[in-house]
């Protein structure tokens, strides 16, 4: 098992002609996922990295059965480009492009919604299910297969954790990011929900900031969960008002508070990590008392 | 992006909605004239920034001359550290009621989020939840009459204020469509002694990753002018009062490094994201930039994923060699290739931490060295 996605998805690269989209095919492809097709408007009929182009992503559904999307597509065109796999039936549609109006990510979460279509993202890193696929611009080399599950609002801050789980010996089930923006699709509670629902998860990690409720809300949830919750949460020293590298990473009229997400988290039964390093051991500990 | 009032409030009256007659003022002098044309005036600071009116941001005057000796202590001021250059003179009102309407984005529901209260003019932080008026709105089909004047009948307005009400919030809702706005909000909306509903002040808040199809919108400038040029090079920069240095790769990476240095006691300058892929270029300026700040000391914290350790550190030695500099530099170095790259470092005379919390304390100890 693993949740989202996992060695029977096959991948559409949405925008694969362009420097990102090819460059992180053949990433894919390394690992092992099932890349079956790629679109770009206007260049059907080509191959990039051996993975045949088609002009548009229903073409991809019918002739090679993709499943799932991955959107590299510039943020301007990037709502057309979520509407389009979204319409064409995909079931998991990763939006890699970053600075996407919030806007269109409004509208295209409920386009997503009304289909009942899971959208990872935008402004995301994507999801891995280590050994199995890989969806996103991850690195190959620092996942290993295992039982934490991990859900993370920042991607290099999540490869850091996940990589030094990895060392310690502490595999992942799936690794999701949710994207660095204000509004995205998944979000922690969907996560955990899906996570505390399967089998090969022992133990999560969420990995939160400052800005916006989605610690809160996870942590009221985690209250229910049978499965132990690790959490660290970044930007303990960020100032009010200004946004920390991420469109949804600020404090604003006093909320979205470090000391309110830590000690919502506490509440809700959370064991949480004042330093990353302290998550390996932390973790370890969780998985002892399963 | 933040607009000022009086240019969210021509937004405002071009979508109907009523707004005092007011005229902007640079001057005493104009602030004067204003007075003489509209009579006795409020005269309101512009700065891009809440509790305006709790720092004295607000005066009101009668006659020119009075006016004139308002607009000069204003435009002396400074509100939120932020100077005060320009006035927005309005025609005093007669209040009766005061009310709050606002709509923003909300994460949580991925949706627009209408607010309201008969509690206005007041930060809306501060009104009890049970005074507070929400309804979601979804955004294929927009905000409707019906919940429009849901809202109101839960606000406890009666008529004739009721409809004026209604026919406002389905006007708000129409400017925060079309002008991308991440929020905007009238507070307060007041009822005037005659029944008239007007907008008495107005914000703006429009989402900077949409300006590009905002062209016709006027532009501010929010920020320092460090963090302005930082932004335009295209990276990831807020200034903050230590002396510490930080320039990490990706945001969270980022803002847990300022946490660490803090926790070790020592006081971060800035936040840099110099971009999670820690592209060679990006690095290179980046610490251009750091330098010229002239910190005590400088922590470079990298996590080296596809962009492997190796090249990380030979962009860094690249750095240094082009921007010179005496300031005392930290290096962290972990993931992909981690060994190699802490030999190139070590190589020039560089030594690199595996630990954050090592490379965290080193750099804390050298600033105090600094000092």
């Amino acid at each position: 098992m693993a949740i989202i996605v996992d060695e029977k998805t096959k991948v559409c690269v949405q925008a694969i002609t362009g420097r990102q989209g090819r460059f992180h095919t053949r990433q894919m492809l390394d690992y092992g996922t099932r890349v079956v097709a790629g679109t770009s408007p206007g260049k059907g009929g080509q191959e990039v990295e051996g993975v045949p182009v088609y002009d548009t992503v229903e073409e991809a559904v019918d002739k090679r059965g993709a499943t799932a999307s991955i959107i590299f597509v510039p943020a301007p065109f990037a709502k057309d480009a979520a509407f389009e796999a979204i319409d064409a039936k995909i079931q998991v549609v990763t939006i890699i492009s970053e600075h996407i109006p919030v806007h269109d990510a409004m509208e295209i979460m409920a386009f997503a919604a009304q289909r009942g279509v899971t959208v990872v993202g935008p402004n995301t890193f994507g999801v891995i299910s280590p050994g199995k696929c890989k969806i996103g611009i991850m690195p190959n080399r620092i996942y290993i297969p295992g039982p934490v599950g991990i859900a993370a609002r920042s991607g290099t801050l999540s490869y850091e954790i996940a990589y030094q789980l990895s060392s310690a010996g502490l595999g992942q089930s799936t690794v999701v990011g949710l994207g660095g923006d204000r509004v995205v699709g998944l979000d922690f509670v969907d996560c955990l929900r899906m996570l505390e629902r399967d089998p090969e998860t022992k133990a999560v990690v969420l990995v939160g900031e400052i800005g916006g409720s989605a610690e809160e809300e996870a942590a009221e949830f985690i209250k229910g969960m049978t499965k132990p919750v690790v959490a660290y949460v970044a930007g303990k020293s960020a100032p009010p008002g200004k946004r920390m590298g991420h469109a949804g990473a600020i404090i604003e009229r006093g909320r979205g508070t470090f000391a309110g997400k830590i000690d919502a988290l506490k509440q809700g039964d959370a064991a949480v990590a004042e330093l990353p390093s302290e998550l390996p051991a932390l973790v370890k500990q969780a998985l002892e008392r399963v | 992006m933040k607009l000022y009032e009086y240019m969210a409030k021509e937004l405002f009256g071009k979508a109907g909605i009523p707004v005092p007659a007011g005229r902007l003022a640079f001057t005493a002098q104009e602030a004067a004239d204003a007075c003489a044309e509209l009579g006795p005036v409020a005269i309101k600071a512009q700065v891009l920034a809440g509790g305006r009116g709790k720092a004295g941001g607000i005066k009101f005057a009668d006659t020119p001359p009075e006016a004139a000796a308002a607009a000069a202590d204003l435009l002396g001021m400074a509100i939120r550290d932020l100077a005060v250059d320009r006035l927005l003179c309005e025609q005093k009102l007669s209040i009766e009621r005061e009310l709050y309407v606002g709509i923003a984005v909300d994460g949580t529901t991925r949706r627009p989020v209408l607010i309201a209260s008969v509690q206005g003019g007041v930060n809306i932080e501060e009104v009890p939840e049970k005074s507070i008026v929400r309804r979601r709105i979804g955004v294929t089909w927009g905000l409707f009459g019906y919940a429009a004047r849901e809202v109101v009948r839960r606000m406890g307005l009666d008529e004739p204020a009721a409809g004026k009400v209604v026919d406002i919030l389905l006007r708000l809702y129409r400017v925060f469509r079309q002008y991308d706005a991440e929020l905007v909000e009238i507070n307060p909306l007041v009822i005037l002694t005659g029944g008239e509903v007007i907008a008495a002040d107005g914000r703006c808040n429009v989402d900077d990753d949409a300006l590009w199809r905002q062209r016709d919108l006027p532009q501010t400038t929010e920020g320092t002018e460090l963090e302005r040029k930082v932004k335009s090079l295209g990276l990831s920069y807020v200034e903050l009062d230590g002396d510490i240095a930080v320039m990490a790769n990706g945001a969270g990476i980022t803002m847990a490094t300022l946490d660490i240095i803090q926790r070790y006691g020592g006081r971060p300058a800035n936040f840099l994201d110099a971009g999670g892929g820690a592209g060679v270029e990006p690095m290179t300026r980046a610490l251009e930039v750091l330098i010229a700040t002239k910190p005590r000391a400088v922590l470079v914290n990298i996590f080296g994923g596809i962009t492997r350790c190796d090249d990380v550190a030979n962009a860094i030695v690249q750095a240094r060699r082009t921007v010179k500099t005496d300031v005392p530099m930290v290096v962290r170095l972990s993931g992909t290739n981690e060994d190699e790259g802490i030999e190139i470092l070590a190589r020039d005379g560089l030594t690199a931490y595996r630990s954050m919390e090592e490379a965290a304390a080193r750099v804390v100890a050298l600033a105090g060295e600094a000092n």
